[in-house]
């Protein structure tokens, strides 16, 4: 049936963090060309609609088209061209989705759920960024921007109704969720870092984003103290003052570069009397650690080190895993749900045929009995217009409805063509040329030898 | 009347139970919610059927176990709808309703009947000594719970052990904070009931303390929490210490409540009456 021909088909090429080196990425970005990679695609011909992913861990291009292996060649040619590799090494990496698998490959990047980390939420933001651009190019119409919307909206689905980014799957980011449990609300608590290292700065700008108070860094070489203080509004002491300082604190993370332990059990128990035994929880990054682990057992402390937060994360990657399942079917759903949208298009053009036909042969037979009607004045001739109209209107009615419905189901395929052949029409691929025999005298003749 | 309202009450408690125990496994916000109402109709049909036996039996039903134990499921569940609306503390239902259930299933097992009031009880200090009480009791019962939940909670993050326990449980300070909260209510209104009670007694009896069982037994909860809201005021003790204090306190109580009721006799013991 040469109806499939017309209907626009949906394909995604791309390669991600687990097919390809980050280096090819970076080719296949097309960010050094001048004209911007989407234009690029745009214009590559039969190629309809476009909208392009880029980002550190994906490249992507997503296309509809009627003469999809066309637009898919024409595609890897711009790739090897412009980003300089060979074929092998492309088609190596490369995967390539069409229709169903298209749509759930996106709805999956979309909902995070094909990321390195899943559940994290960049994703989302980048793919709406990418849509954007290409809606402000005019790359994207009416099936990409039904396609794109209901990625979104799939996507917030998932984040709302899994729990799929609602377990920390970072060392500093757990450390924060941590104290979340331990103190409630961050609000007035006071952080205290022992070492001012890369990994400590980054868990002292989540407590603070979490809503912690003051921030005291004490470090071997002050000058770097006040340096880091002064980046993240606290103040500065130096190692020996810890001791006192620890009366204060609430929450202390500790990454010293120090061979051996430099805080016991002792110390930190004789400070718990003047702090009126108020929780204090200990992060200790370092290696080899800086606090004795029998810090734990003292009542109200509450020492992690860097393993114990180790084993936290690979608890939660489980978890999202877990929760990813349940992602996997909400999306399952919706890819099939869109699949009967694009199916409902196939009928647009059928329909259309439909009421073009019926209007023809309406007019002809008008015309034929053009002598007898010219004798009516201008009202009757209205009159007489309404009612064949309607007449023509009132008898498409249901079979329009019929396939209207039928277009959602499994067998559109043959619920249109029983509904082409009925009507004698040959395909929407040729409507225009229908149109015009449409018009001419043996165009009814010929359908109703066709039809018998 | 008041018999029926009562068991229309003890099955709505019983589906708030459940909600709120589906709500903890599964964490789903519609089972909270839907406890949460069936627990408030159930608290208005509780109060009725208070009020219709204090009309009925012409004096504050209040008197025998299964009026106090009926009384106390009360208070608990006034108590628990005021903090949750004061200030809600994740998963707390899971804990108190149950318990507020099981208290409602032991009354309901008592006998009912409205006997005539012996005459040493007909003071007005019976609804206001009684009432306080039942209102401590009511405090600690919930500063049991979140004890309880404290301590569950705070082994999970002591020995890592951060699984779905770890995830359905409040944080620490706050079930602490919590603590401290009911510990600052239900101390003056112990101490308020025990001072009533002494009042009554110099009434009733001519004489202010008479060591009967109760009153002494009272005294000895009333030290162990006295001695908790010192600590707790003077060093700052908190945390595992007060939450252990507070569960020994409250078994304590139980005892007092109980215990010195069904065991020993005396002037308070519903052991006597119901002969």
């Amino acid at each position: 049936m040469p109806l499939g021909l017309n209907r626009p088909q949906i394909a995604l090429l791309g390669v991600n963090h687990n097919t390809a080196p980050v280096e090819m990425r970076e080719r296949l970005s097309l960010s050094g060309s001048n004209v911007p990679a989407l234009r690029l695609f745009a214009e590559l011909p039969y190629c309809e609609e476009v909208v392009f992913l880029s980002t550190c861990n994906r490249v992507e291009i997503l296309v509809s088209a009627n003469r999809l292996d066309e637009v898919k060649k024409s595609i890897k040619e711009l790739w090897l061209d412009k980003g300089k590799m060979d074929s092998n090494t492309l088609q190596g990496a490369l995967y390539e989705y069409e229709g169903m698998s298209a749509i759930r490959h996106l709805f999956r990047v979309a909902s995070s759920l094909d990321s390195m980390v899943v559940g994290e939420p960049q994703i989302l933001g980048q793919l709406k960024d990418a849509y954007r651009m290409a809606s402000e190019a005019k790359t994207a119409s009416t099936v990409l921007n039904r396609l794109l919307h209901k990625a979104f909206s799939v996507a917030k689905r998932v984040r709302t109704e899994t729990r799929i980014a609602s377990h920390a799957v970072s060392i500093s980011y757990a450390a924060v969720e941590l104290a979340k449990k331990i103190f409630g609300d961050l609000a007035g608590k006071n952080g205290m870092l022992i070492g001012a290292g890369e990994m400590a700065e980054l868990a002292a700008q989540h407590l603070i984003a979490g809503g912690a108070d003051k921030l005291v860094v004490a470090n071997r070489t002050l000058s770097r103290a006040v340096e880091l203080s002064r980046s993240l509004g606290g103040s500065a002491i130096s190692l020996e003052e810890v001791g006192e300082a620890l009366v204060d604190a609430d929450i202390v993370i500790s990454s010293t570069g120090a061979p051996g332990t430099i805080l016991s059990k002792d110390q930190v128990k004789r400070i718990m009397r003047p702090r009126r035994h108020r929780l204090l929880f200990f992060i200790d990054i370092a290696v080899p650690r800086d606090i004795d682990p029998k810090v734990n057992d003292i009542d109200n402390v509450y020492l992690y080190d860097i393993d114990d937060l180790k084993g936290v994360i690979e608890f939660n990657k489980a978890e999202r895993e877990k929760e990813a399942s349940k992602a996997n079917r909400m999306v399952e759903a919706e890819v099939i749900k869109f699949m009967a949208w694009m199916e409902s298009l196939n009928v647009v053009p059928v329909i259309q045929h439909l009421q073009k036909k019926a209007e023809a042969v309406r007019q002809k037979e008008i015309s034929r009995s053009h002598k007898v009607l010219e004798s009516l004045n201008d009202e009757q001739q209205k009159a007489l217009d309404v009612l064949t109209r309607s007449i023509v209107q009132k008898i498409l009615n249901d079979p329009i409805i019929y396939i209207k419905k039928g277009g959602q189901e499994n067998n559109s395929e043959m619920i249109l063509d029983t509904a082409c052949r009925l009507f004698g029409i040959d395909g929407p691929e040729d409507t225009e040329s229908q149109q015009d025999r449409g018009l001419s005298d043996d165009s009814t003749d010929r359908t109703v030898r066709k039809s018998s | 009347m008041h018999k029926f309202l009562f068991q229309i009450t003890v099955f709505i408690y019983f589906i708030s139970t459940i909600g709120f125990l589906v709500h903890i496994i599964t964490l789903r916000k519609d089972a909270e919610r839907i406890a949460t109402i069936f627990l408030s109709v159930g608290f208005g049909v509780h109060t009725a059927a208070v009020l219709m036996r204090w009309f009925a039996g012409g004096h504050p039903p209040l008197v025998n176990l299964h009026d106090s134990l009926s009384f106390l499921a009360w208070a608990m569940v006034g108590f628990f709808l005021l903090f949750q609306w004061r200030c809600k503390l994740k998963s707390l239902g899971a804990f108190v309703i149950p318990f507020a259930m099981i208290i409602m299933t032991a009354s309901s097992f008592q006998s009912k009947e409205i006997l005539p009031l012996p005459p040493a009880l007909k003071s007005i200090w019976l609804p206001i000594h009684a009432i306080i009480c039942l209102f401590a009791d009511a405090v600690f019962a919930l500063a049991f719970c979140i004890a309880i939940m404290f301590l569950l909670q705070e082994r999970q993050i002591k020995k890592k052990r951060l699984g779905a326990v770890f995830q359905r449980l409040p944080s620490l300070e706050t079930l602490d904070a919590m603590n401290e909260r009911c510990l600052t209510l239900g101390f003056p209104l112990l101490t308020l009931g025990i001072m009533t009670g002494s009042i009554w007694a110099e009434k009733a009896w001519g004489s202010y303390w008479s060591w009967d069982p109760k009153e002494t037994w009272s005294l000895i909860t009333w030290f162990i929490y006295a001695a908790l809201f010192h600590q707790r005021l003077t060093v700052g003790w908190r945390g595992r210490k007060a939450a252990i204090m507070t569960i020994v306190g409250f078994a304590v109580l139980v005892f007092t409540f109980l215990g010195v009721s069904l065991l020993l006799s005396g002037a308070h013991s519903y052991a006597t009456w119901l002969k």
